[in-house]
């Protein structure tokens, strides 16, 4: 073994058959090149730890026996009832356990001898490219000869596989009205409107609702459409509401609706800053001022959340007259067509 | 398989007559299957595969162990995990979910968690195993990148990795997303979103992956496809590839004395490196096993069944989707409106940066090999400080990733630290132009300071072609020349003596 201390000489190369060294690079000085070993004894400590071949076989064979115990351990622990933390443990000592033991046995008793292997080169001699290209084109003047084949061959192919592209059609319907509709839409033309709902299926009175209150509400009989939840906030009196234009009559006492899903990647929008009228998406912190018409104020939000036009029904619930001011969610490519 | 009882002498002792019937039985084995397909010269050739060792060497094979642990582990959850959107109220033994409806898919997760006698051990140590192989291709990758192990002839197993990442990546994504707890639903949700900002396609192509408009009637079932066939599929057609590339094009290695272009100095596959390894795939379950065991990771019954009304704060993907989910959060509010079409905010961070990304990442041996105009074989790996402005840009890169990384916290780090949400994420816009050029510029001036005193000749010092060069064709007709300039100029003896 090279002594990693001893800079070796540069005007001497390691071996006489090696091309010299150039002398300035030396990076490898602090690793060692293990010089070809004859085959010496594997037990003399081939990886330098000083440890008598008795103790590294004593360790090998313990870790070898606590696995063996682990294991059996792994077994007693399933069979009275399992145990998540102690399998998990037991598991990794059985696992362990093999793996130092083997690892120890390779290091202390397995040879280490550095060895040369010469890299053949990996490019394909010129000989045996022509020989290639010699059968390869004697076979493909037999392919190519016959045009009309090769021809009709090929429009067969191109056929089969555009016939089997269809298919993929079947994975979904087409993406039509339903990325701009929810089933608030429904409300248009109809007297009543349709009805706002709590998760649970029951209707909202305006009473219902406390100053900075916020609601998840819904489409009557839509609670589990993905792209139906409606956020009823009620503003305070002192909070003035400076809406687009022509939205004044869409708030009902103070209690404005937004579509819940942020106008960014979809996720509901659901933490609201009741003195600023702000309403923060836990996901990626788009706010919006609800004051505002949810005008986006920050983050990567683009657009405002649709609002829904509220009403009151005859029994004093409260209803939506016409579906959201634009389509709910993420945007997308003809959005606004 | 005691074949043939030995002849069993009284001067042969026991156990020694054991031993060779054993291996008369082994040889006999051996023998009938090459008598049938031969290959002892093949297998010899195997024996003796020489791997030049390094212990960043081994980060890759901590890969290919962490997805042999995948596998089994996955294997194991197939057999309970019912990959089904049906709606169904559970009655299992977590009480405080009791009489909640849930999909059959979240239901069957829980009960693997609760119910399944080592189901909970098994999931937790899948889940550390798909974190642990993510982690270990990127460091894999970066000692790829940083040794300059990528160039010619290995470009192609270049290529192979990274579609192994790419592929890794969705695979994780896919996995965590089929349990249909309310986390994995919010992640599925802004990954619709992402690709529904697609310019022209993106509503069809939702559409065909859902099966409708989110949440899509078919895309649990439809993950678990993917999830469990058709990507670890790929990967393992890949890896075989990957493993092959190595095989074939052997090993590249450190120079050093007797280590040239044409050769490749280290240890012979059997039987210390063959242990060593055996050793080290154990070891690698044994760490494995305890994070599952010990570490809780996901878990589902805490975030409870997927509502898409509903949504928890700090909701944060796994380690590998942080850049991406961060972009999201870092991109300011704006988007392309025109004639009526828009390409929506998501696009730009979601797809365009991981597209650039990953087309980067395909593109730099190419890249590289075009502005350096080295197009020889190398087989010696670089040091990083041997070239500065490789390593300068991959340090750069890196820091991008990391504050993008830093960005998908920012909810965290505001609520830790004490600090508004907004000055946090401006911090991290600012950054993320900021901090990767002086990254680069302070890398660059640390390798020239370091190849300066170590005397390792830097790509502006040492021509590229004079080092391959020279210990390509060391005993070739150019060698004097070669050593001469050795002679002539040594610009780092002085402060390598001092």
């Amino acid at each position: 073994m090279t002594d990693p201390t001893e800079p070796p000489d540069p005007t001497e190369p390691p071996e006489p058959t090696e091309p010299p060294e150039p002398p300035q690079d030396r990076p490898w000085e602090d690793e060692p090149l293990e010089q070809p070993a004859g085959p010496e004894d594997p037990a003399s400590g081939a990886h330098g730890a000083p440890r008598s071949a008795a103790t590294a076989e004593a360790l090998a064979a313990t870790c070898f026996l606590a696995a063996a115990l682990a294991a059996i351990g792994l077994g007693v622990v399933y069979w009275q009832g399992g145990q998540t933390q102690l399998e998990g443990l037991l598991l990794a000592v059985a696992t362990g356990g093999i793996g130092v033991g083997i690892v120890v046995w390779a290091k202390r008793f397995m040879p280490d001898e550095e060895v040369i292997e010469e890299r053949e080169p990996l490019a394909s001699s010129e000989e045996e490219i022509a020989e290639f290209n010699a059968d390869f084109v004697h076979g493909e003047q037999s392919l190519v000869g016959r045009r009309i084949l090769v021809g009709s061959l090929g429009a067969a192919l191109a056929a089969l596989g555009a016939a089997l592209l269809f298919p993929i059609r079947s994975l979904g319907p087409r993406p039509g009205r339903g990325l701009k509709e929810t089933a608030y839409a429904k409300a248009k033309g109809r007297r009543r409107g349709i009805r706002l709902v709590r998760a649970d299926g029951g209707p909202i009175k305006p009473a219902e609702l406390p100053v900075d209150g916020v609601l998840t509400a819904f489409p009557e009989d839509h609670t589990h459409d993905g792209d139906a939840p409606t956020l009823l906030i009620r503003t305070r009196a002192s909070q003035k509401l400076e809406l687009q234009h022509g939205r004044a009559a869409w708030v009902v006492d103070g209690i404005v609706a937004y579509s819940k899903l942020c106008t960014h990647v979809g996720c509901p929008v659901g933490l609201y800053q009741a003195g600023e009228g702000l309403l923060l998406c836990p996901c990626h912190q788009s706010t919006f001022n609800v004051l505002k018409g949810a005008e986006p104020i920050f983050g990567p939000a683009t657009r405002p959340l649709p609002q829904l036009p509220l009403a009151v029904d005859d029994e004093g619930y409260l209803i939506a007259t016409a579906d959201f001011s634009a389509p709910v969610g993420p945007g997308f490519w003809d959005r606004d067509r | 398989m005691s074949a043939q009882s030995p002849p069993r002498g009284p001067t042969v002792p026991r156990t020694r007559a054991k031993k060779a019937a054993g291996r008369t039985a082994t040889f006999r084995g051996a023998r009938w299957v090459d008598e049938r397909i031969g290959g002892a010269k093949f297998a010899r050739t195997a024996l003796n595969k020489v791997f030049p060792d390094h212990w960043s060497f081994m980060i890759g094979e901590l890969a290919l162990y962490c997805f042999v642990t995948l596998l089994l582990t996955g294997t194991y959850l197939t057999f309970f995990f019912d990959p089904s959107t049906e709606t169904t109220t559970y009655h299992g033994s977590y009480a405080p979910l009791r009489g909640v409806e849930m999909t059959r898919a979240y239901r069957s997760a829980l009960e693997l968690s609760f119910d399944v006698r080592a189901g909970l051990v098994m999931r937790q140590i899948h889940h550390w195993a798909a974190l642990l192989f993510l982690a270990t291709i990127v460091v894999h990758l970066a000692r790829v990148f940083f040794t300059g192990a990528f160039r010619k002839p290995r470009e192609l197993n270049w290529i192979i990795g990274v579609t192994l990442l790419t592929l890794a990546i969705f695979n994780g994504f896919a996995g965590y997303s089929l349990l249909d707890d309310q986390l994995s639903g919010t992640g599925l949700r802004i990954a619709y979103s992402i690709a529904l900002s697609i310019p022209l396609v993106g509503t069809w192509v939702t559409s065909l992956l859902f099966g409708g408009e989110f949440p899509g009637a078919d895309i649990i079932e439809r993950l678990y496809v993917i999830h469990i066939l058709l990507i670890p599929a790929a990967i393992t057609v890949l890896l075989a590839g990957h493993l092959y590339l190595v095989v074939r094009q052997k090993h590249t290695q450190f120079p050093g004395p007797g280590r040239r272009e044409d050769n490749v100095v280290g240890e012979r596959m059997w039987p210390t490196y063959a242990a060593k390894a055996v050793g080290l795939l154990f070891l690698t379950v044994s760490v494995l096993s305890m994070l599952g065991g010990l570490v809780q990771i996901n878990p589902i019954w805490v975030f409870g069944p997927f509502d898409p009304a509903q949504v928890s704060s700090a909701s944060q993907p796994d380690w590998y989707m942080g850049w991406l989910d961060g972009a999201l959060r870092i991109m300011p509010g704006w988007e392309i409106r025109a004639f009526g079409f828009s390409i929506p905010n998501p696009f730009f961070p979601a797809v365009l940066l991981a597209g650039l990304t990953f087309g980067l990442l395909y593109a730099w041996p190419f890249l590289e090999a075009r502005v350096t105009g080295d197009h020889d074989l190398h087989h010696l790996d670089d040091r990083p400080r041997q070239r500065p402005v490789r390593t300068a840009l991959g340090v750069a890169t890196i820091s991008f990733y990391a504050i993008c990384f830093l960005g998908g916290a920012s909810d965290v780090l505001s609520t830790t630290f004490g600090l508004s949400v907004n000055a946090v994420l401006w911090t991290m816009r600012f950054a993320l132009f900021i901090v990767p050029p002086i990254m680069a510029w302070a890398t660059y001036r640390l390798c020239k300071e370091l190849s300066a005193r170590d005397g390792v000749p830097t790509a502006s010092q040492v021509d590229w072609r004079e080092i391959p060069h020279r210990l390509r064709h060391g005993s070739g007709p150019d060698d004097g020349d070669a050593d001469e300039n050795e002679d002539d100029d040594d610009p780092a003896a002085a402060p390598a003596a001092s």
